[in-house]
């Protein structure tokens, strides 16, 4: 725990963090720029299951464990995530999220 | 920390869009380093920024992207989505703010690498052998995943 710093800064560095990445989720058409708004989003949330983790719950290590996975799930969406980008630009020439449409129908 | 965000989801060139999500990730790993979480902080630097971060800039590379300036969405959508958005976080930051929090004065457990590990592969109470195995299962499916997709199909 930091001296002098209340678990409302965490929240709200959290929540300022995750709602920009909903931001750029929804105004970007690029498919990597999108997945850089979910990085950031995955990554807001760890802050704040360590920041709960350390300020309401500290005998137990649950929030600490909770981020680890994350991270470990965030690294296998990422890499499963730039391998249909990588082949949507072999197929399709281009990463723009509307011109793939090939499962549409 | 907030700055370089904005930043990572305004700057029009991809690839330094890439540099500021590393400049978020690299703060984050500092504030767990603050809280003396260190195991998850070199985790953090690890994964997220040796990671994926190289793991996106590889992708913008290979994917030719490298001077595309990202067209600019149009004023509408800019101005509906951020409206949206806004009202969410309004509502979200005044939930957090009205709601009393139980601070507990408790001294941290020792989050040493020698704890987590033993709890990582303790299966008793506080033990997390499970969620270890399932991940593991789903990080080796991902990578097969990966390699299917991602390799050449020569019938097409």
């Amino acid at each position: 725990m930091i001296e002098g710093i209340d678990i409302t800064h965490f929240i709200v560095l959290s929540a300022s963090m995750f709602f920009l990445g909903v931001y750029g989720f929804l105004i970007r058409k690029n498919m990597i720029t999108m997945l850089m708004s979910l990085e950031l989003m995955l990554n807001s949330v760890n802050v704040n299951f360590i920041a709960f983790n350390i300020y309401l719950n500290p005998d137990f290590l649950q929030g600490h464990f909770f981020a680890l996975f994350i991270i470990g799930v965030a690294a296998a969406e990422a890499a499963l995530a730039i391998a249909i980008i990588i082949f949507l630009y072999r197929k399709f020439k281009t990463i723009n999220i509307e011109n793939s449409n090939l499962m549409k129908y | 920390m907030i700055v370089a965000s904005f930043l990572t989801i305004s700057s029009r060139n991809i690839l330094r869009a890439a540099v500021y999500l590393l400049f978020v990730l690299g703060a984050t790993a500092g504030l767990y380093f603050m809280l003396n979480f260190n195991f998850l902080a070199a985790v953090q630097l690890m994964v997220y920024s040796g990671g994926i971060v190289v793991l996106i800039i590889f992708s913008i590379l290979l994917t030719h992207q490298i001077n595309t300036i990202l067209e600019a969405s149009s004023v509408s959508k800019k101005l509906i989505t951020g409206g949206a958005v806004t009202m969410l976080a309004s509502v979200f930051l005044w939930l957090v703010m009205s709601h009393k929090y139980e601070i507990s004065t408790e001294k941290i457990t020792d989050s040493s690498v020698n704890t987590l590990g033993l709890m990582l592969m303790n299966f008793g109470e506080n033990g997390y052998v499970l969620p270890f195995e399932v991940i593991s299962i789903l990080l080796l499916a991902a990578m097969i995943g990966a390699i299917i997709i991602a390799k050449k199909f020569t019938h097409d």
